[in-house]
């Protein structure tokens, strides 16, 4: 703790973005939250609770059922000066939103040589495990960091969900932060009260260890640590939270790896070419040396995401993590 | 060959036929206004001719021809005032002429050299629209956004027939409807999406008839009549102001040009019907009306031509004397706060490149 400790609050994760978005429309009234069901209602998670209540219908918006509507009135909103923070329901449903997403939202900026900012955010609860229906569960990380201009990142803390996002709203560039689900309502921690940003790009280790390490992000950090507490006695575990996936916080990840010369990383989205695929691209190519063995995936499978009474065959496990981890040291 | 519309009879029209057909007029609009639209017309028709000619010169790239489809550009905008903001898709690339964007930076564009960019908010013109009707929740997002901060500022978004069965047409005209933003979305129906006839594209009788279906108006105009699509769009502008929301206007035209420099028309369109809409030359139709008041002639009209001729003179000389474009654009711009990576991207390809 510093000298200057900040006070804090109990939080569950969605009560972090709830309070991050409380204290960024208050900060700076070019901020606007719109999408399906977010004023009335206050999100289906009730991630907006309250805003329209504290801010008015113009600044809570509840849009038509409209995913490429709201986004690309989002890009005409930051030409008329707005920083809209736009809820996409779920992970699935933010598909038609890429037509925007890749054809103006990453391009607009670099369009106008550079003089005119689209500093929007998207964001949505993604990811599985929670029983849900067909097309609530999906990890579409993949799409978003492949397209150019956009920058993402993903929480596994409500401290984090709350920094992160603030940073979003801050940032000049447009940020899609995927908020996951499965602990919206299970990760509690203490969150600082008033304005608290997470700087993009900057990974954390959450367990120091020196044998492997654990890379993830979003609801696979809390699995991570408790595989790595799974594996105490027989492998000590360093496990990285990498909170921003584009930038990448690659000193963060290098440091790492050459300290524990081993990586395992874990996403929950289908393998091929997926976020993991570019994690290990990026220690074959700076950190080959440190490494002591292949780079494992823990991951989701190529197959669509199942119905949910299958869901945990194809969620990453903590047995799995466990597994890959003891065939890497005997490698 | 396809099926498309017969030449319209019940289209609003202002100019007469200069035999059975009376001319009409506009209120509101001064001799000086009917020149002035007159200039705008000759201008883009001059950067559309000359553009077409830069092309098989090798000057610039491959280009999507507008050749008559000036009534409907310049009596549009002529119905804005400056601070509205005009949302162009590549059928409308030369429109920022008329708010005084250099010549020369709309043939950069074309050229692919990024001295094509500009900064919308400079001009209120958007960046021209490549991908098809994606613009239109754009438009009807800046239009809202306006209205929120309390300006009184209208957009207006240009597209085309075949836009319209594109879902971000439909989601950015009804978001546009629902939050009673001021825009006022400007179909320009030319009857052609590349080969595909309108026929093939939409089973509706009339496309100003989808307006009905968002809760909005919908007006017909002949899209060949500078004055009647002026009166139109003036219609729409004035509702989006008094805080109405949003207007469909239907510009009728025809596509009697290849859709780009790249296309062979010979292949789908009949040779016949697009040699008797060339007849129907909105420039020409102009002229001649100008000419019953009394307001042009031949030498008042050729002075115009010269003077557009020179800007387009001047303007290709301007975007040839360009310097070639460093590595380095390809990564400033894209981030206002860039990934650190793109730095080192930079220094390798310098690196290999040197």
């Amino acid at each position: 703790m510093s000298a200057t400790a900040v006070a804090t609050r109990e939080l569950l994760l969605v009560e972090a973005v709830n309070d991050a978005l409380h204290v960024e429309l208050a900060r700076d009234d070019s901020v606007m939250v719109m999408g399906e069901d977010v004023g009335r209602l206050g999100g289906v998670f009730r991630a907006t609770s309250g805003l329209r209540d504290a801010f008015g219908p113009d600044r809570c918006v509840d849009t038509p059922l409209s995913e490429a509507g709201i986004l690309g009135a989002a890009v005409g909103l930051c030409m008329a000066g707005w920083r809209p923070v736009v809820e996409m329901q779920y992970d699935a449903f933010s598909y038609p939103c890429l037509d925007q997403l890749i054809n103006h939202v990453g391009r607009y900026r670099w369009r106008t040589g550079g003089a005119m900012a689209f500093p929007l955010v998207v964001r949505m609860p993604y990811g599985g495990g929670v029983r849900a229906p067909e097309l609530h569960d999906d990890s579409p990380e993949t799409y978003y960091v492949h397209t150019p201009g956009v920058k993402v990142a993903v929480p596994s803390t409500p401290a984090d969900a709350k920094g992160l996002l603030a940073a979003a709203i801050r940032d000049p560039d447009p940020v899609v932060v995927l908020e996951p689900k499965l602990i919206y309502r299970t990760a509690r921690g203490a969150v600082p009260e008033g304005e608290h940003v997470v700087p993009l790009g900057k990974a954390q280790v959450t367990r120091e260890g020196t044998d492997v390490s654990l890379i993830a992000y979003g609801a696979m950090v809390p699995l991570a640590e408790r595989a790595a507490a799974a594996l105490e006695g027989e492998a000590s575990c360093e496990v990285l939270d990498l909170r921003s996936l584009k930038p990448l916080d690659e000193e963060s990840l290098l440091a790492s790896v050459a300290k524990t010369g081993r990586a395992i990383v874990v996403q929950e989205a289908p393998r091929v070419a997926g976020f993991a695929a570019e994690v290990a691209a990026v220690l074959a190519e700076k950190a080959i040396f440190d490494l002591r063995g292949p780079v494992l995936r823990v991951t989701g499978y190529d197959v669509p995401y199942p119905y949910w009474q299958i869901e945990d065959a194809y969620m990453p496990s903590v047995e799995r993590v466990v597994d890959a981890a003891q065939r890497l040291l005997a490698a | 060959m396809a099926q498309v519309l017969p030449a319209e009879r019940d289209l609003r029209r202002v100019i007469g036929d200069g035999d059975t057909v009376p001319d009409g007029e506009v209120d509101g609009l001064a001799d000086h206004d009917l020149v002035e639209l007159y200039r705008g017309l000759v201008l883009l028709r001059t950067y559309d001719e000359r553009s077409v000619v830069y092309h098989r010169q090798g000057r610039i790239g491959t280009y999507a021809i507008y050749w008559n489809h000036e009534a409907m550009q310049a009596g549009s905008v002529y119905a804005l005032s400056d601070d509205d903001w005009i949302f162009p898709s590549y059928r409308e690339s030369a429109i920022g002429l008329l708010r005084g964007l250099p010549a020369s930076t709309v043939l950069s564009w074309w050229r692919g050299h990024p001295a094509g960019w500009w900064n919308p908010a400079d001009y209120n013109v958007a960046s021209i629209c490549v991908p098809i009707a994606t613009h239109v929740p754009h438009a009807a997002g800046l239009a809202w956004g306006k209205r929120l901060r309390g300006e009184p500022t209208v957009a207006i978004a240009y597209f085309g027939d075949g836009a319209t069965s594109e879902g971000a047409f439909h989601e950015g005209a009804n978001i546009a409807a629902v939050v009673r933003a001021p825009l006022v979305l400007l179909c320009n129906n030319n009857q052609w999406a590349i080969s595909t006839p309108l026929s093939a594209q939409t089973a509706a009788a009339r496309l100003s008839d989808k307006a009905v279906g968002y809760g909005m108006p919908g007006i017909r105009v002949d899209g060949h009549d500078v004055l009647a699509v002026y009166e139109a769009v003036r219609e729409g502008v004035e509702r989006a102001r008094a805080g109405e929301g949003p207007t469909f206007v239907e510009a009728v035209t025809y596509r009697s040009a290849p859709h780009a420099t790249a296309d062979d028309p010979s292949l789908y369109i009949d040779p016949d019907r697009v040699a008797a809409e060339q007849e129907r030359d909105c420039v020409a139709v102009y002229e001649a009306y100008l000419t019953r008041l009394d307001l042009l002639d031949d030498q008042r009209a050729q002075a115009v031509r010269e003077e557009a001729l020179a800007t387009m003179r001047e303007a290709i000389t301007a975007a040839e004397e360009e310097p070639p474009a460093g590595p380095e654009l390809v990564f400033s711009h894209a981030y206002g706060d860039p990934p650190p990576s793109l730095e080192r991207d930079l220094e390798d390809l310098r690196r290999v490149h040197a």
